[in-house]
């Protein structure tokens, strides 16, 4: 069977790839999301974070011996906290100027991170290998999934949807929704709003380097990972409206299967499509499919 | 004013033609300089870069030790971030205000070709050790260059031909979709079709990219033998990882058409084992590679790669030409180099064609086994030594205005 004259395994083969890519996006547009949501800061930095959090499991393997599951607990741990330094030093004077200067400030802070990543580790990378227990795959049928990355689509699912949880469900993500709206208000009941902030920066790093481990084993790790990717990240926060939990984990699952798509009928073109779409989401709906206006 | 004016070309005239005149300038201020122009930050920093001038400090020192010449040698370098102006404003200020004699590496078509036009113009020497693109000895041709070490016709036709010759008759390719990819593509496809192969499709993606498996999907399906990269860089590591990722690798086999050893390195045996590429320079080799590379090796923990022994090898011919000659100018040091076999550790009988073209052998590599390899940077199988003549364009077929018939 044929749709559009590709063959209906071929097709399901891209979709499922669609959706792995898809998580990443998700995950990666999550933790800009909530940034920005809460901090009024558009986090340029965040593909960095994002390569750092690979670099940073490449690193404890490497020198330390620590195994990928504790990478994946330790690495968002380290890398948050080099966020809640960044936040406490250096961004906390950026919140009452416009956006623009938080995303000039976060895009400079980007550039000088890969400077130091590919001054120290070179730039053709180190390879992360699978870890031994979902190393392998299955054959479904109509392709040969890797167990790695089905197990990839699970653990973003997992943590995006408990991070929605958290923050809509949740008394302490009441707080926080509470302090974007009306920040002065929430600190009268007595609630320390810098601090909320600052681990909010921090868990948004941390979510950015949480998805580097799970990269690590998929692609090279190497200093400009982070760069290739966000660009795209940045216009799936736009297409799901800059801010909205749901709208990027949505946005970001529904971009990963587009894209799979032109992928197999116009592969030229599947680094454009989702401008494409961004533009054209911009002209109908500013505020994204899932924001409100401001 | 006029009269003055010419007067002084005249003089100037006669002087670029007298013989006796030219020889008797000896080495210029008394100093040969070097300039090694090459990516010291970005993409090609780790094939080419830091190691390409420690390459060129070698070169130095055993010239020096060995020959023991009567002028000084001096290197400086500069990182031309893989830009053609940045490249060009360099060239110029070192030509015009350092007196450098020779620029070498030259990583990057752009790069490659903006400084050899204002070598040109100023009469000075390059040698490209970097750069792969054809047109560097072909249309855009100078006769104050030489290109060394490698380049994309030599690509396609060591690694198509032999691929094809080993029983991989039908193809399809992962092509990086901007004009490199393009060239390396069509080439390779001549090649292929040529002996008998087969081309059963192509997949042209954007560059640089970092999730090929959809890719790598269509190829699978395409049921080819052989899956030909035509790309570069991080998008042909990324390739090859997601290939045994899938599984597509090793029951399709994979033919990276531009490889250094440096990516091997970063992938490791698991992932490239099987493959074959084509290069310039194997450090296991023979003793004389071995050795060289050994005394590489202790200073940059790297082996080197092709790029950064082709520039050893460019200066060493360079220098032995400019003792040999009694001077640094330009055209009489070119006439002895072209003149001059290249005969070191990186080359045998290798010679420098009317186009610029140095012809030397190359090798058909395959990537070993995890289990084949017996100690660190034991990376390949030599298939073949693919002779000068035929891995590189036939001068007939050259487009090169020095070499009009």
């Amino acid at each position: 069977m044929e749709i559009f004259g590709v063959p209906l395994q071929a097709l399901m083969a891209q979709l499922l790839i669609g959706l792995i890519n898809g998580s990443f996006y998700a995950i990666l547009s999550l933790g800009l999301a909530i940034i920005f949501g809460m901090l009024n800061i558009i986090n340029f930095a965040h593909g960095a974070q994002y390569m750092m959090g690979a670099f940073c499991a490449w690193i404890g393997l490497t020198y330390l011996g620590i195994n990928y599951w504790w990478a994946l607990l330790l690495s968002p741990l380290v890398v948050g906290l080099t966020g809640i330094i960044i936040e406490r030093a250096m961004l906390q004077w950026l919140y009452k100027l416009d956006h623009l200067y938080g995303l000039l400030f976060t895009f400079g802070l980007a550039l000088i991170i890969e400077g130091l990543f590919r001054y120290q580790f070179g730039i053709s990378g180190e390879r992360y290998p699978v870890p031994e227990l979902l190393a392998g795959g299955m054959d479904l049928g109509f392709m040969f999934l890797p167990n790695y990355r089905a197990w990839v689509v699970v653990a973003s699912l997992v943590v995006c949807l408990a991070t929605w949880y958290f923050i809509e469900r949740t008394k302490l993500g009441a707080y926080l929704r509470a302090g974007t709206e009306n920040p002065k208000l929430l600190q009268a009941f007595g609630v320390n709003v810098p601090l909320v902030i600052t681990l909010t920066y921090g868990f948004g790093v941390a979510l950015a380097a949480f998805a580097g481990v799970l990269a690590a084993p998929i692609f090279n790790v190497n200093p400009v990972m982070g760069s290739n990717l966000i660009i795209v990240v940045f216009a799936v926060v736009v297409i799901g409206g800059m801010g909205s939990i749901l709208g990027s984990i949505v946005t970001g699952l529904g971009l990963g299967l587009i894209e799979g798509l032109t992928k197999v009928y116009y592969p030229e073109a599947s680094a454009v499509v989702v401008f494409v779409i961004m533009a054209i989401v911009l002209l109908t709906r500013p505020a994204g499919l899932f924001g409100k206006e401001r | 004013m006029k009269r003055r004016l010419a007067g002084a070309l005249a003089v100037a005239g006669l002087l670029a033609v007298n013989p006796a005149a030219m020889a008797q300038q000896k080495i210029s201020d008394g100093v040969v300089k070097i300039g090694v122009l090459t990516d010291m930050s970005g993409t090609y920093s780790d094939l080419a870069g830091p190691g390409s001038l420690l390459a060129v400090e070698m070169a130095v020192k055993d010239f020096v030790e060995k020959e023991k010449p009567n002028f000084k040698i001096e290197i400086v370098s500069a990182d031309h971030q893989n830009k053609g102006d940045i490249s060009a404003n360099k060239a110029r200020e070192w030509f015009d205000r350092d007196k450098v004699d020779v620029i070498v590496d030259l990583v990057t078509t752009s790069t490659a070709l903006a400084v050899m036009k204002v070598a040109k113009e100023k009469n000075k020497i390059t040698l490209v050790s970097g750069a792969a693109s054809t047109p560097i000895t072909n249309e855009q041709c100078t006769d104050t260059n030489v290109h060394w070490t490698y380049d994309t016709y030599a690509l396609a036709v060591g690694t198509g031909r032999a691929v094809v010759q080993q029983g991989g008759k039908s193809w399809f390719f992962l092509t990086a979709d901007y004009a490199f990819g393009h060239s390396l593509e069509r080439d390779t496809t001549a090649i292929v079709e040529k002996m008998g192969g087969k081309v059963l499709g192509s997949v042209r993606h954007p560059f640089p990219a970092q999730d090929f498996s959809s890719f790598l999907l269509k190829a699978q399906a395409s049921g080819a033998q052989v899956i030909g990269l035509a790309n570069a860089g991080n998008d042909t590591i990324n390739s090859i990882k997601q290939a045994a990722e899938f599984g597509i690798t090793p029951k399709q086999s994979l033919a990276g058409l531009l490889m250094f050893i440096s990516d091997v390195h970063t992938l490791g045996l698991k992932a490239t084992q099987g493959m074959y590429l084509t290069t310039g320079f194997y450090w296991d080799y023979n003793d004389e590679t071995r050795a060289w590379s050994k005394r590489f090796f202790e200073s940059r923990k790297r082996m080197p790669t092709m790029v950064q022994a082709g520039d050893y090898s460019a200066v060493y011919h360079y220098l032995k030409a400019v003792k040999a000659a009694g001077t640094d100018d330009t055209m009489t040091v070119m006439a002895k180099m072209k003149a001059t076999p290249v005969n070191d550790f990186f080359a045998k009988n290798g010679r420098i064609r009317d186009d610029g073209r140095m012809v030397h052998d190359m090798y058909l590599v395959q990537v070993k086994k995890p289990e084949e390899s017996r100690y660190p940077w034991d990376y390949y199988h030599i298939r073949q030594v693919i002779p000068g003549d035929q891995a590189f364009m036939p001068l007939s077929e050259s487009k090169c205005p020095l070499v009009k018939k």
